[in-house]
């Protein structure tokens, strides 16, 4: 009697154990191919880049519900969702290449107002704060500026223009008498817009919006630059620090005090 | 050939009450499939945006939020705090299913369902063998590998696979090859797996049921009494074994179907002649003396089935 009871109470505990097994062996390769893709799908090509207010890359892929709400409240059509085995970005996230459609850096961000799940981050609300990527002026060989020319574009396209932008003057070598107006970035009022990239007048564009992950690197912390702790501090760092005199050659042929005898004297000095 | 020895599903409902009664949920739910899926095109399509987004989030009206709530627990889990507007969706949404049924969300609104209900069609016109049947459990399993896989990665790991969105959001935003996804849930229900996908697969079909597990509406086996063993609710039914405990329990057992897997589609209404089934609330526990009178003429008649 009893085994009678027990034997199906056995292969039943043993079916139980099998079928468990099975599912749990089951949806472990299952969720390896899923955590696999999860983990590819952080690698955000480079010409992707995300809409305005957009949480770094991780937490936005934590975050972003794929609704398409700041797609269709964008009034240029810059953004869209990214399409499966076609856009680089993780399948159903908005992105925007910027030599396609720009940012035009609305003053109301209608994107973040749009975003229902707080991927594109609602405390940005000055548009001049976002930072979709960094411009860099990527190919110094081709930029007509750099070749000497007065092309200026991506200066003038700029919203931020003499701040994120600017056109830094030196010599121009191959001619000796002209100057060269090299576009320059400065990466701390450079939203990423890229409307430089957009409008460069080059065939591919010799300034392009880079992820800030490749265009910036994180300062030395270990390495103090003097003027600026001198400024911060407002005043030298190290009091009565011995201000050395200046070893400037000294044409005068007598030497007051704190001057030198020149071992030498050049013939045309003293005019 | 087996159409010949067996009748069509459904085709005794049709002859006794004509073709229109007989598929009155079917074509309901065919329009409502529709219209859900209309409502987020004539924005793309015709400018017209009264529904903006899609399943996994949608505005409409300017006014009304929605997000779905197994998206957000993903969210959750993969740890970010959603915005206030996100939680309200899912809060609306998910109260919406809680009451209704979640799988009403499988039967009426998913986008997937006509395609696995063609695939069953093919399936049933070529005459395949059911194929591999995972146990009863195992989506419930998938859905925890899938909050498994999000917890872990940090990502809404089931929206990198989800078809449900590849094809919705791919229809409204611009598909790419998300159509294999579709195509391929379509290959492995007709060729794999009979009603494999939803039936046995799909971890929002799971999440949904879990849902709607105290949900008001229900179908109902109300008038069992009538009821001619012709199993063509069984076989019309693509979770029949929630039928069994309220079709054959006797006597006081209630007659309602309280299985989470119940899709309150209505099928079973519609195929059963001697009209078996209602939807009720949960709370409704008669059974007999409702339907009874009203169908004397086609019940155990036999005739009705051979026509
Ligand atoms: S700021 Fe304006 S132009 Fe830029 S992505 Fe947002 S809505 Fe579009
Ligand atoms: S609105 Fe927000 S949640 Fe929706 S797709 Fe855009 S970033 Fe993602
Ligand atoms: S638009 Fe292009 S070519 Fe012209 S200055 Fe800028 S980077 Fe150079």
């Amino acid at each position: 009697m009893s085994a009678a009871t027990r034997i199906p109470n056995a292969i039943d505990r043993r079916r139980f154990l099998q079928d468990a097994a099975r599912a749990v062996a089951g949806c472990a390769v299952a969720g390896m191919f899923l955590g696999q893709l999860a983990r590819q799908a952080r690698a955000l090509p480079a010409e992707a880049l995300r809409p305005p207010g957009a949480l770094p890359e991780p937490e936005f892929l934590a975050a972003c519900l794929r609704c398409g709400l700041c797609v269709r409240d964008c009034p240029y059509g810059t953004l869209s969702l990214a399409r499966a085995g076609v856009d680089g970005a993780a399948v159903g996230t908005p992105f925007f290449t910027a030599r396609d459609v720009p940012c035009e850096m609305c003053d109301d961000i209608p994107c973040v107002l749009a975003c229902p799940s707080g991927a594109l981050d609602p405390g940005l609300t000055a548009i001049d704060d976002a930072r979709m990527g960094v411009a860099v002026l990527v190919d110094q060989q081709h930029c007509l500026n750099a070749l000497g020319l007065r092309c200026d574009v991506c200066y003038r396209v700029c919203p931020a223009i003499d701040a994120a932008i600017t056109l830094e003057q030196s010599h121009n070598a191959r001619t000796g008498h002209h100057a060269v107006f090299m576009p320059t970035v400065h990466a701390e009022a450079c939203t990423g817009c890229g409307k430089c990239e957009k409008s460069c007048v080059l065939p591919e564009a010799a300034i392009k919006v880079l992820p800030t992950r490749l265009a910036r690197v994180a300062a030395a912390d270990h390495y103090r630059l003097g003027w600026e702790e001198q400024e911060r501090a407002g005043a030298p760092l190290v009091e009565g620090i011995i201000d050395l005199p200046d070893r400037v050659p000294d044409l005068a042929p007598t030497a007051g005090a704190g001057g030198f005898a020149p071992l030498f004297q050049l013939p045309e000095a003293g005019q | 050939m087996s159409a010949a020895t067996k009748p069509r599903v459904n085709a005794a409902s049709t002859a006794a009450r004509g073709w229109v009664v007989a598929h009155r949920y079917l074509i309901l739910r065919r329009l409502s499939q529709t219209v859900f899926l209309g409502l987020f095109l004539i924005g793309p399509w015709f400018g017209i945006w009264w529904v903006k987004g899609n399943l996994a989030g949608s505005m409409t009206l300017e006014v009304l939020p929605l997000t779905d709530p197994l998206v957000l627990i993903q969210s959750l889990l993969a740890g970010h705090w959603p915005a206030l507007t996100a939680l309200i969706g899912a809060l609306i949404v998910g109260l919406g299913y809680a009451l209704i049924g979640g799988r009403v969300y499988c039967a009426w609104v998913c986008p997937i369902n006509p395609v696995t209900d063609a695939a069953h069609w093919l399936h049933q016109r070529l005459g395949l063998a059911k194929g591999w049947q995972p146990k009863r459990g195992t989506r419930l399993w998938v859905l925890g590998m899938v909050l498994g896989v999000s917890a872990a990665t940090g990502t809404i790991a089931w929206e990198l696979v989800n078809p449900i969105s590849m094809l919705h959001r791919g229809l409204i935003f611009g598909i790419g090859f998300a159509w294999a996804w579709v195509l391929a849930v379509f290959a492995f229900d007709v060729l794999v797996s009979r009603r494999g996908w939803c039936g046995h697969l799909c971890p929002v079909g799971a999440f949904c049921g879990l849902l709607g597990s105290a949900s008001l509406l229900r179908v109902s086996a109300a008038g069992r009494a009538a009821c001619d063993d012709c199993m063509e609710c069984f076989a019309v039914c693509p979770e029949p074994h929630v039928i069994g405990p309220a079709l054959r329990g006797s006597g006081s057992a209630p007659a309602l179907i309280l299985s989470p897997d119940c899709t309150n589609c209505g099928r079973c209404i519609d195929v059963c002649a001697p009209d078996v089934f209602r939807f009720t609330h949960r709370f409704n526990r008669r059974t007999g003396e409702t339907s009874a009178p009203q169908s004397p003429a086609h019940t155990r008649s036999g005739a009705s089935r051979a026509a």
